[in-house]
């Protein structure tokens, strides 16, 4: 009986050594939440912004770079926030897993997540120059999804799922254009924030 | 009884060697300091583990440089692999028993 538990245990480490040395693990379910804020606070200042803005903008079509300039801050300050935060989390809990963030698994994992995350950038630029700024949350949102589901091989499965919400959401939000806004801030908003409570109570307190 | 215990390898008894096979079955080839960091163990220790998988002929060896520094990376053979295989099988064996 006692061989048994033993050959068990065995075969436990078998697999957790395999995962671990496939998969990034350690990514936290915190560093979501906290991104999901971020997304929040950010869709809110944008849309607080426009709503006063648009009578404005009728009148002169000169402020339109203004308008342009206000999101893209808007928007960076929510990647720094994000990305800080998620970084930290994400830091603090592989150096309790006894993993580097930046081992052969991290970096596979964030070049992987990477590869179509740059596409959908460059591509949503692209589109910015020829004036398709309504369909930017769509492109944000399908672009992430994909990268999402593209890094899932090598981290945690579960941001599969999550990765098809986003590409569910993205094309839902090119169909029902006027709406990105809202779209873009439950994509990245609620999404992330119901994401990473699911993680952090499957993952992060065991 | 007996007999499904002779099913398990001897080459795989300690802790460091399963370890080992593990990350290779899954991993096309793997450097030394990954090994190390990923089981937590010794330079001397992992050193003369992996050295007795190679007697056996279950690991194969590639020393390269990259820039200055050399570099050794292992990967498993078709022996090993089929090994490993008949080793978890018969773990399996034991436990389902």
């Amino acid at each position: 009986m006692e061989k048994d538990t033993q050959h068990l245990e065995q075969l436990a480490e078998i697999r957790d050594i395999m995962n671990k040395s496939t998969r990034f693990l350690s990514l936290s379910g915190l560093s979501g939440v906290v991104a999901g804020i971020a997304a929040l606070g950010g869709a809110w200042a944008a849309h607080e912004y426009l709503s006063s803005r648009v009578f404005v903008n009728y009148l002169y079509n000169g402020t339109q770079a203004e308008v342009i300039q206000f999101l893209a801050l808007d928007a960076f300050l929510v990647l720094i926030v994000a990305i800080g935060f998620g970084s930290l989390f994400t830091i603090r809990k592989a150096k309790k897993n006894g993993q580097r963030m930046f081992n052969k698994m991290g970096i596979r994992m964030l070049v992987n997540l990477g590869i179509p995350l740059a596409t959908g950038g460059a591509f949503g630029l692209i589109v910015m120059y020829h004036g398709g700024y309504f369909l930017l949350p769509s492109i944000m949102l399908v672009f992430y999804g994909l990268a999402l589901i593209n890094a899932s091989k090598y981290t945690l499965e579960d941001i599969r799922y999550l990765g098809y919400c986003e590409i569910v959401l993205g094309l839902l939000s090119a169909w029902f254009i006027g709406y990105g806004l809202l779209f873009w801030a439950i994509g990245f908003g609620v999404l992330h924030i119901v994401y990473g409570t699911i993680m952090h109570f499957k993952y992060d307190r065991a | 009884m007996k007999n499904i215990i002779a099913h398990l390898d001897k080459a795989f008894e300690s802790r460091v060697r399963l370890g080992i096979m593990s990350m290779l079955m899954v991993n096309d080839s793997v450097d030394f300091k990954t090994i190390k960091e990923t089981l937590d163990v010794s330079d001397g220790n992992l050193a003369s583990h992996l050295a007795a998988l190679e007697k056996k002929e279950y690991i194969i060896v590639t020393k390269q440089f990259i820039g200055k520094k050399p570099n050794t990376s292992y990967s498993l053979s078709k022996e090993g692999r089929l090994a490993f295989k008949k080793h978890l099988q018969a773990l399996e064996d034991l436990i389902g028993k």
